[in-house]
Order: C-alpha cells, then structure tokens, then sequence
C-alpha cells in the first residue's frame, strides 16, 4: 500500500539521528569550552562557520545533475522528511526571530500571523497539493500551463509567463529579507561586517542548491529544521520551568497569564509610570505646538542651531560640544515641509510612548466600539490574506512534488504543520515568559544594577539601537515606559535575559540563521525553476537536453543568488516592508486559479488570465491607494483595512474574474478537460 | 480485455469517488473557516471563558485554531486514504466479475 520504502527510510531515520546526537555533543563540547574560558565572540564564530560548513557538506554529498533529482528530489522524499524540510523551508528568518517580539509588543494582534500561517496549510492540503502531486511535473507554472492549455499550440504560453512574473516577485521581495536576516545575524554575532555577512551565507546557499538543487537543499533542510528546533525550544523551556515550575512552556504559559494581566495593570496606575509617560505626553505636545506653527518655527529653530553654534565657538568650547552643535545644525529638516513630516513622526513617536501598556491577552483593545471594530477587522484580514498567500506560495507548493505518491504527499503536509507548530505554539508562550521576566525583574530595578545584556544589545547596532533605555525623571529606578525594545532582538537576547550560558545564545543565532537559510535556499530554487525550466526550457528551447537544462538551471541560481544579495546589501527598508506584501500578491495571483484549476472543470484559458491579472491588480491598486509608504494614504483605505492585506479585496476579485472571463469564453479543450479529470482520478499513477 | 463496460465502470467509480472527495472537502473546509474565524469575530465576548486557564480567545487565536487546522488535515488525510484503498478494491472487484 504505502511506496516508501522502509530500507530507505530506515537509513535516514539513522542517520539524522547519529547527526543529532552529534550536535549534542558539539553543544556540550562548546559549553565546557565555555566554562574553561573561552570567549564569546569565538563561541560566536565557532557556531556561525560549523553550521555554515556543515550545510555545505550536505550539499556538497547530496550534488547531482539529474534532471528529477535536481528539480524534485527524485520524487521519492518520505512524508516525514519532506514535512521536516517544508517546515525549515517555511520557517523565515521572520518568524524566528521577530515574531515572539512581536507577540512582545502587541500581543494579542499579532497572534493573527500564529493563526494565518498555520491555518494556510488547511487550504494546502485540501485544495491543491495532492492534486499537484497526480499532475507530477515540475513547477507551479507547469501546472498551470498543462491545465489552462491556449496561446501558441494550445501550450499555455501567456498563463506560465504570468505564473513565472508572479513567482518572481513574490519570492524575490521575500528572498531579499532572508538574506538581509543573514547579513543581520552574521554581523551581530561574529562581528564582522553587514555585507561579509551576507556574502557568507550566500556560500552556504550557493554549495548546497547550486550543486545539489531540490535534492541537495531537501538534505539540508532537515538538517536545518533540527537546529532550529533545539536552539528555540532550549531557552524557552529554561525559562518555563524557572517561572512556571513547568519545563512544557506550551502548557505552562497559561499559569502566567493572570498573573502578567496584574503586573500590567498595576504598571499602568503606577504613579511613577504615569510620570514618565507624562514627560512624553508634554514632548508630543511641544512637537505639535512647532508643527501648528510652521513655517515660522522651523524658520525659529533653523536660527536657533546656528547661534547656537556660533555661541559655542565663540566661547571655545571642547570640540564634543562643537561637533554636537554642527551635527545639529546639519540634521535641521531643509525645509518647512521635511520638517512637517520629521516632527509628526517625533511626535507620534512620543504620542505612543505615553500611552499605558495595553494588556497582553485582551483582543483589540480600543477606546471605542468602532475602533476596536477596527482593530478586529484588521486581524480577520491579516489571517485571511497570510492563509491564502501561505496556500498560493510557489517555494512551498513547490514541495508537493517531491513525494513518492498522492497519499505520501497528503500526509507530508500534516507533518509540515505538525513540525511548524511544534514552533509555532512555542512562540507565543516565549513572548509571554519573556514578557513577565521583563515586567517583574527588569522593571522596578536599578539603574546601577543594569543587567549586562542591555547594555550589550543596545550598543550591537549603532544606526538603529535594538534596546533603548534612558531614565527620564531621574528617579535611578527602571520604569517600564522608559524602555524600549525592538522587536528583532527578544529571542537573540531571550537566553541571556533567562540568565544561560553564552553557549546558547549563538545556538539561537545559529537558529536564526538555519531559518532564514532554509528559507532562502527554497526561494532562490523556486526562482531559478521558474526561469529555466518554465522560460527557458518551455518557452526558448524547448529541445534542450536534459544536462544542458540543469546547467542553465544552476547558472540561472547564481545569477539570482548574486543580484539578491546586492539588493539586500543596499539595506533596501522598502523592500523589506513590502514582504508582508508578498502574501496578498500571491494569493490574489495565484490562488484563485490554482484552485479553480482542481475545482471548476469550465475555467479556461481566459478566466484564468482574466483571474491573475484582474488579482495582481486590484491588489497592487489598493497598496498603492492605501500605503503611505507607496505614496497613498490611510484615509483612503476600505474598512480601514491596512494596505498589507489588500489579498483581502484581491482574492475574492480573481476568484471572480476567473469565473467571469470562463463564462464569457468558449468551455476549455478537450485536452484541459482531461487533465482535470486525470488529476482528480484516485488510481495511482506508474 | 478492457471493454465498453469497464469504462463505463471505471468513469461511474471515478465520479463516486470525487463526489465523496467534493462534499468531505466542502465540509471540513467550513468546519476550519467557522472555528478559526468565528473565534475572531467573537474574540471580545469569548474572552469572559476560561480554558485551561487562558481566556478562551487567546487560547484560541495561539494555539487551538492552530490545532484544529491540524486535526482537519490529519482527517483529510486519513478518510481520502480510505477512500482510495475503497475506490481500488471496487475496480478490482468489478475485474473480476468481468
């Protein structure tokens, strides 16, 4: 019944467990290196090369230039595994390290991305894997191409070029933030710099999926899932069992609700809190008085910093002084305008620092009924749009191939959630463990008696401090209002702020970097698949030679591999905001017609390039419309959806355009008609 | 020798079986969209229950509709695997009478 094999299953089983046992003892090793002295910048470089080869090893056992080896992994991943690999593969940099810092700081509304990117893969599993697997070729385009048929010889020519255009896109601003976090990661622990960073990740990349493909960066991947597994539960369990008595923090964290709730509530009365969040409160009003006052007070202040300068060179200051001075002159907004914008975002700054803590677990808090109507709008949004770009993912879909059967496939999907939530659900009880540890041990101490990984963290990154602390009414005694963390920094600090060996700090960083090299090594495979098998192989050349495939294929990578690590060392902010963006451009692109494809024998060649093109347009209008970063504005949104969800208007919009533009045409051909049938049919294949 | 008949028998199973596929898949997608949405809509009244020491809505958003996507995909799993062990043994069956 069941096609794997159990010989080869068996050999795997064994052999990632001799790895696992390994790298216990590679951690142990390390930690009684640690105790005999070693320093901790060694600990970090130790970490990030060992990993780092290790994934190049694989790569390097796991080359082949076969063409199915190097496209789907022969097709003969067990369930288990290929779970485990999709999970790595899933997991970003984002969601290991950000994510718990989210929770962190806006608890219960970010719990949507717990929920969206889970719940997506109910939609992977019931509307298009398996049917992805029957059809058993290569890539998401091929599939599309197969079942919509027209354009020149009924190939599908237009539906792949617009399936490759949105496969690019979406995994390219999404591979950007990947080897960003690498280049991030890299930096913070060994110290050198941002852009060596990247190019050193690049490598590992580079030697698994260049010489291995799908195969090689299959191997890797598990390899990968298991580091980060380890580095995240370890600290989180630590520090379970230290608050809650209780090392299954899962379970724990329930217990510690309350008691936060009656941390966060005394905090918000507490009269010395509230002084400090009156000081800010008093800085938003001085911005806004100056904004209600331009253009003369900008002209006031401009004035103001040169006398200021001059007065300091006048009376021969010490050239501290004279620098500060000229540095303030210099950073003066150069007009009225720059300076509306600067002090507004000042003193919305302000404005958010005075408000009081909202709870943790209270879902959308709100002044009133209509804005937490809002705030409630938002979150079903966000779960929507993350569900249905999660299902409509080409890096991911992808994976479905690469199983040895249909069933196999449905199965792997259940391990790929099961393993992501064996993270997942560990998330959001770090945020809160990590939470109460701040509240209660952090707050309320002394300024003396600062613990060393503040001051570490807030001086790691110089441009944009991860950890601000400052005692605003000078009382000497740490308030909560006074401190602000970044979002990207609570699970690299986690294992310090829980008072553990340095040891497992760089095994988090190694997490962190396992993520989002997991993570980029599928999306840089997806692209360069896309290109040369779906452009090239498909559409130029269609009588190439298999070997001649794969080599394109592999020079195809590098090319890409190299113009995204250029586009993440120019530290591209918009790039890296527009990732959530990804989502809702892929659902609105490419979901409707995946599952109408499966669903609705009638779609046809026009519907579904009515439903893509209508999808990526409707989304991408109202990002432009709402963004203020795009250059739209928020009054403009609908509902006052945030522009990051415009899947939300964008999927149901393809959906019926598809349907529209189908009923409007003449029924598809035969030949599309029978491969929805084939794909459909139960009996096994070969 | 395949004959007329048999193709027939094979289209009519075929159809059987993605009948059965349609309708599982029709009701536990409404099944996950109920929970995990429902749970959102109603996350401020909900927040009054307790499970397990959580608030019922938080419960919910970080770890239950999680758990229930998983158990619907586990079932999926589980009844189309059923299903096609079925859907075969009937051609078989109907091979054998031929």
């Amino acid at each position: 019944m069941s096609q794997a094999k159990p010989p080869y299953f068996r050999k795997l089983s064994r052999y990632y467990l001799w790895y696992t046992a390994c790298f216990a003892l590679f951690l142990v090793a390390l930690a009684l290196l640690e105790q005999e002295g070693m320093p901790r910048l060694w600990i970090g470089y130790i970490f990030m090369f060992a990993t780092i080869a290790l994934y190049a090893t694989i790569g390097v056992i796991a080359r082949t230039s076969n063409v199915t080896e190097y496209y789907v992994a022969g097709r003969r991943v067990p369930a288990l595994f290929n779970g485990m690999a999709t999970a790595a593969d899933w997991i970003s940099a984002a969601s290991f390290i950000s994510l718990a810092g989210g929770l962190y700081l806006y608890g219960f509304d970010s719990l949507a991305y717990i929920m969206g990117w889970t719940g997506g893969y109910v939609l992977v599993a019931l509307l298009i894997a398996p049917y992805l697997r029957k059809f058993a070729q290569y890539t998401i385009p091929d599939f599309l191409a197969a079942r919509y048929g027209g354009g020149a010889g009924g190939r599908g020519g237009p539906v792949r070029a617009l399936a490759v255009g949105a496969t690019i896109v979406v995994s390219f601003t999404y591979v950007v933030a990947q080897i960003y976090a690498v280049g991030l990661i890299c930096s913070r622990f060994t110290g050198v710099d941002f852009s060596v960073g990247i190019f050193l990740g690049l490598a590992s990349i580079l030697v698994c999926s260049f010489l291995g493909g799908m195969r090689g960066i299959t191997w890797t991947q598990v390899a990968q899932y298991i580091i980060l597994l380890v580095a995240f539960l370890i600290p989180t369990i630590w520090l379970s069992a230290k608050h809650a008595d209780n090392p299954i923090p899962q379970v724990a964290y329930g217990s510690l609700l309350p008691k936060l709730a009656a941390r966060e509530e005394q905090l918000a009365k507490d009269p010395r809190e509230e002084q400090v969040r009156a000081e800010f409160r008093r800085r938003a009003e001085e911005y806004g008085a100056r904004i209600a006052a331009l253009p003369a007070s900008w002209e006031a202040g401009k004035l103001e910093a040169q006398r200021a300068l001059a007065e300091v060179r006048a009376r021969n200051a010490s050239l501290g002084e004279v620098r500060q001075a000229e540095r303030d002159l210099n950073t003066y907004p150069g007009s009225a305008d720059e300076a509306r914008a600067r002090w507004r975002d000042a003193r919305d700054a302000n404005l958010a620092r005075a408000r009081p803590p909202e709870p943790h677990a209270t879902p959308f808090p709100g002044a009133t009924e209509a804005e937490s109507d809002k705030r409630r709008n938002n979150f079903m949004a966000v779960v929507f749009c993350l569900m249905f770009g999660t299902a409509a993912l080409p890096h991911i879909l992808m994976r479905a191939y690469t199983t040895p059967s249909v069933n196999e496939t449905r199965v792997s999907v259940f391990w790929t959630l099961f393993f992501i939530l064996l993270i997942y659900l560990t998330i959001p009880a770090l945020a809160v463990l990590a939470k109460y540890d701040i509240y209660t041990s952090l707050v309320g101490s002394d300024y003396s008696a600062l613990p060393t990984w503040i001051s570490y963290w807030a001086n790691v990154d110089k441009i944009a401090p991860l950890i601000k602390v400052a005692d605003i009414n000078g009382d000497g005694v740490v308030q909560l209002a006074e401190l602000v963390i970044d979002a990207d920094v609570l699970v690299l600090a986690t294992p310090e702020i829980g008072g553990l060996p340095y040891v497992i700090s760089g095994l988090v960083a190694a997490g962190g970097l396992a993520a989002a090299l997991s993570t980029a090594d599928g999306l840089l495979l997806a692209i360069s698949n896309a290109l040369s098998h779906d452009v090239y192989y498909k559409m130029v050349d269609p009588g190439a030679s298999t070997q001649k495939r794969v080599t394109i294929s592999k020079l195809l990578l590098l090319a890409v591999a190299f113009i995204a690590a250029y586009a993440a060392s120019q530290r591209p902010a918009d790039i890296l905001s527009l990732v959530g963006a990804a989502f809702s451009l892929a659902g609105s692109t490419l979901f409707p017609v995946l599952v109408l494809g499966v669903f609705w024998k009638r779609a046809n060649h026009t519907g579904a390039i009515a439903g893509m093109v209508t999808g990526l347009m409707v989304c991408l209008w109202y990002m432009l419309r709402a963004s203020p970063t795009l250059g739209g504005s928020l009054d403009a949104s609908w509902l006052g959806i945030q522009p990051l969800a415009a899947g939300v208007f964008g999927v149901p919009a393809g959906l019926l355009a598809t349907v529209i533009g189908s009923l409007l045409s003449a029924p598809p051909s035969q030949a599309s008609m029978g491969m929805a049938d084939y794909i459909r049919a139960p009996e096994q294949e070969g | 020798m395949p004959t007329e008949t048999d193709h027939a028998r094979l289209l009519a199973a075929r159809a059987a079986h993605w009948e059965h596929t349609r309708r599982m898949t029709a009701v536990l997608l409404v099944l996950w969209l109920t929970t995990c949405f429902g749970t959102i809509f109603f996350a401020r009244e909900l927040s009054h229950l307790s499970i397990f020491g959580w608030p019922l809505s938080f419960y919910m958003a970080a770890q239950g509709a999680s758990l229930v996507s998983l158990a619907v995909i586990a079932f999926y799993g589980w009844r189309m695997r059923v299903l096609d062990r079925r859907h075969r043994a009937m051609l078989q069956n109907t091979q054998e009478d031929a």
